[in-house]
């Protein structure tokens, strides 16, 4: 039988050092779904999203993508996968010496057989779509901060992958901004019916964009629901961190 | 004193460690030299910055070191007492074998190294190397393997330009100061000129050549946390690729040239 499942996380944890931040996270995501996962600073949450393309391999558990545990995998096979999955980073992580245009058509040039011209149309088309048309020639220190982030969500749909990962997608952006990377996120749901998981503690954000809400604490999952039963769950933890609260479970480092 | 055996033991892991890190990224560079023809874009980039860019420094240290030594070993001369119509042939042995190779490493080391180790360094602490590899191309094929194919083939050939001009310093020294005729001088370099010296300097530099690029590109990526990170890379590449040139050197001359 095919699952519906497209991401499947066992029983992973990850040590640095002597601080463990992932301690047997278990976790799945149907094809189509939007996951966002929240969660303090420094709790883990991007690292548990660099394991989903092997940017980092857990210390033991595994993930599968489409069943194949991605740890395993031979490097060439490993290419192929990234291909199908776009990562949207924290600080956009341009590559500075390349123009906007090079930036999202690097993916392109560099792993697909496009001519130059397929490519530049393909890439002009993605930056329309994230609203900043004609900007392929300015350069990464021209940008302000949002717009960095448009050209790597940009960058990171480039090639219609399957699955997106987004760290932190809103973070250090104006409200308006803001508002707009999240109607982006949720037109790529609904148009290209990409599978995508966010990061983020913008809790405005993840009440827009989230089919469901995960809740990383102490390296484990604290809790799992929609947006509904987030707002109204009885559990400490989530409550004092949805509504920001300084005092409370909650033990900041 | 359990401490101190403690200390020097972990000391001796870690170099071991650094130096096996190195050659494993040696070698897989070495493996994308099959992706060379569709990197020829990004390896001409890496000509430019490590070749032409490094020439107006080349040509500068290159004078001065060929003055110098014809100037001192002029006064070498006199003080021994040996005739003035040798020191072409001196001068010109010491730049080939020796100066051109050496001196040429050390200042690319400085300028090279540094800017590799910088750039992969600072491209590694704001998450670019990470977003390379999830657009499915290799950092090592993109970023490593360009440079380190540039440094081996641009520093042997910084290395030639270097004799060149090293000797036209030192013939204007003889030339101008040490009453030595231009003649004299060529001639001394012709007739004490072997292909094997041309050839031994040219594989020194090109094995410094591995050095640079090789450190430079394997210290960036090891950068991590900020600024200071990066600033520690580049720091230890310049370091770790002088030192290690200059043991190379004495390996290469041991081997190559028996007393």
């Amino acid at each position: 039988m095919m699952s519906a499942q497209v991401i499947r996380i066992e029983n992973i944890s990850r040590a640095f050092g002597s601080k463990k931040v992932l301690n047997g996270i278990n976790l799945a995501v149907d094809k189509g779904e939007s996951l966002v996962i929240i969660g303090q600073s420094g709790c883990g949450k991007s690292v548990l999203l660099k394991h989903l393309n092997r940017l980092l391999r857990p210390d033991s558990g595994a993930v599968y993508i489409h069943d194949k545990d991605i740890s395993l995998m031979p490097s060439e096979e490993l290419f192929e996968l990234r291909k199908t999955i776009g990562m949207l980073f924290q600080s956009a992580a341009l590559l500075d010496s390349l123009t906007v245009g090079e930036n999202v058509g690097l993916g392109l040039r560099e792993g697909w057989k496009y001519s130059k011209s397929e490519i530049a149309d393909m890439v002009r088309d993605k930056l329309e779509l994230v609203g900043l048309a004609n900007t392929e020639n300015l350069y990464p220190s021209d940008l302000s901060g949002g717009m960095r982030k448009r050209v790597g969500l940009a960058r990171a749909i480039a090639t219609n992958p399957e699955i997106l990962l987004y760290d932190e997608p809103t973070t250090g952006l104006d409200p308006i901004t803001s508002d707009i990377i999240n109607n982006l996120m949720i037109e790529l749901r609904e148009k290209l019916k990409v599978t995508s998981i966010a990061v983020t503690h913008d809790m405005t954000s993840a009440y827009k964009i989230a089919d469901r809400i995960v809740m990383l604490y102490n390296g484990k999952i604290e809790f799992e629901g929609t947006p509904e039963q987030v707002r109204n769950s009885g559990n400490e933890i989530v409550s004092q961190f949805i509504n920001g609260r300084a005092t409370g479970p909650i033990e900041v480092q | 004193m359990a401490n101190g055996f403690l200390l020097v033991g972990r000391r001796a892991l870690n170099f071991v460690a650094r130096l096996g890190s190195t050659f494993i990224l040696l070698l897989k560079t070495v493996y994308y030299f099959k992706e060379i023809p569709r990197s020829l874009g990004l390896i001409v980039d890496q000509f430019f910055f490590i070749g032409n860019k490094s020439l107006p420094l080349i040509v500068i240290t290159s004078i001065f070191i060929g003055a110098v030594s014809a100037w001192q070993a002029a006064y070498q001369f006199q003080f021994i007492g040996a005739p003035l119509r040798y020191l072409g042939a001196a001068v010109g042995k010491a730049i080939v074998i020796e100066l051109a190779p050496v001196l040429t490493a050390l200042v690319v080391a400085g300028r090279v190294g540094a800017g590799i180790a910088a750039e992969i360094g600072t491209m590694k602490v704001t998450e670019q190397i990470d977003a390379l590899e999830s657009m499915a191309i290799s950092p090592v094929r993109y970023l490593v393997m360009p440079r380190f194919f540039a440094s081996l083939t641009m520093i042997p050939l910084l290395t030639i330009f270097s004799n060149f001009v090293a000797i036209a310093g030192a013939l204007a020294v003889s030339v101008l100061f040490v009453d030595l005729s231009y003649e004299t001088f060529l001639n001394g370099i012709k007739n004490s000129f072997q292909i094997f010296d041309m050839v031994s300097g040219l594989t020194k530099s090109a094995v410094f050549g591995a050095i640079i690029g090789i450190v430079g590109c394997h210290e960036g990526y090891r950068a991590e946390g900020g600024a200071r990170g990066v600033g520690k890379s580049t720091m230890e590449a310049v370091v770790i690729s002088s030192v290690m040139i200059l043991i190379a050197d004495y390996i290469i001359a041991t081997v190559l040239f028996k007393v």
